[in-house]
């Protein structure tokens, strides 16, 4: 075999960049499963199962959304002796407080961006400018 | 040949008030569909009473009680920001109104101000959205994010549909929409943790606190003028509401009546 010198390592280093994203991702934290922080408050239930809510979260949202923007039906749903008015900000952030360690946690895993926080608050933003003023 | 022409012109004649008569026949034996299109007239008369027995949300100003204590109206305008979160941007131009102030002549074009007792060019008029029953501004929105709700009457507005077209803006002809030209966060002095803020390039205005409404609470506004008399809020259909009472006894006004667009904010001056 001619050139071995180059031919070998060269193949080599080839086939080192072509699997490159799986020893990559066995070798960093980059490939972990997103492990999202359950509410820090310790409540266990929500509005709808758990398997439930992390298929069709965005389903129910949209939904609670048109309910209350567009049908005008604001019904306060009350499970398990808890009230939910519907709406991120008066249902979901009350438990689950924080975006990052949440919501972001799978979002950025999935590259999946949300678009909610540029007009919702999340109870760390509220409480920045209720400290200012 | 004399008794020819006599025939001819019988017979000529009758043609003529045969031809005349035929109209007037098709007209007589027409009379059903005439009344079916009665019938259609009559239906769409119960369809349009039909809907003014649903609930019509609105507002008396009783610009008397406000020109004697203006600063009742600081107090309404500034529940109604911290109730919304609604930004204070330092320029005039790109000022966010969900209730402000104006002048008489500006809030009242149509009205003649010459003579005008002093008092009026001098008091500061509540505006805000007037929450037509016939909304140019939904008419012109491309997307549908501001209709009307059929279940109080309010104009409502669907943030996550607005394009910032501004479309809204020209239709409405009481300036009452304003476009976010920049982030309004920053310009926010206190955070209301139940309601959102908007973001750059969507237009907002009042929505007559819809979300307080849900909640058995009065608009900010009307709160803040609680026992004052100042704001009556109620619905207009409704014959036994207080507003409708107040509507009965005092001679009110409303902005721009002749555009057609029913206001449902109605003034004492």
């Amino acid at each position: 075999m001619y050139n071995k010198g180059i031919i070998i390592p060269g193949l080599l280093i080839l086939v080192l960049f072509v699997t490159f994203p799986i020893w990559f991702n066995g070798f960093t934290t980059a490939g972990d499963l997103p492990k999202p922080e359950l509410p820090p408050g310790g409540e266990k239930e929500c509005v709808m199962p758990a398997d439930y809510m992390r298929a069709n979260h965005m389903k129910l949202l949209n939904e609670w959304r048109d309910n209350v923007i567009r049908d005008g039906n604001r019904e306060i749903l009350e499970i398990a002796g808890v009230k939910y008015p519907k709406g991120l900000q008066t249902a979901c952030m009350k438990c689950h407080t924080q975006q990052e360690k949440f919501c972001d946690s799978c979002h950025i895993y999935v590259a999946v961006e949300t678009n909610c926080w540029e007009c919702h608050l999340t109870p760390d933003m509220a409480t920045s400018k209720e400290a200012t003023h | 040949m004399d008794k020819q022409r006599r025939k001819f012109l019988k017979i000529a004649g009758a043609s003529v008030v045969a031809g005349l008569g035929v109209p007037v026949i098709m007209k007589l034996s027409g009379e059903p569909a005439h009344a079916a299109g009665g019938n259609a007239a009559a239906a769409k008369d119960t369809l349009t009473k039909e809907a003014s027995k649903a609930v019509r949300l609105g507002m008396v100003i009783d610009m008397r009680i406000f020109t004697d204590k203006p600063e009742l109206l600081d107090d309404a305008i500034s529940s109604c920001i911290n109730a919304h979160n609604v930004p204070q941007f330092p320029d005039k131009k790109n000022e966010i109104k969900w209730l402000w102030k104006a002048p008489f002549k500006n809030v009242f074009p149509y009205h003649s101000s010459s003579y005008a007792s002093k008092k009026i060019g001098k008091v500061d008029f509540a505006v805000l959205c007037n929450h037509c029953d016939e909304p140019p501004c939904v008419r012109a929105c491309p997307t549908q994010a501001t209709f009307r709700a059929e279940s109080n009457g309010i104009i409502a507005m669907d943030m996550h549909r607005c394009i910032g077209c501004r479309f809204c803006m020209a239709a409405c002809p009481y300036g009452a929409r304003s476009f976010n030209y920049q982030d309004p966060r920053p310009y926010i002095t206190k955070y209301n943790n139940e309601f959102p803020t908007r973001m750059k390039g969507v237009v907002e205005k009042c929505n007559f606190c819809a979300e307080r409404l849900a909640l058995g609470q009065e608009p900010a506004c009307v709160e803040a003028c609680q026992g004052t008399g100042a704001i009556i809020f109620g619905d207009l259909n409704d014959p036994g509401s207080e507003l409708r009472a107040v509507l009965d006894k005092e001679f009110t006004i409303q902005r721009k009546p002749t555009l057609g667009t029913k206001p449902s904010v109605f003034y004492i001056v």
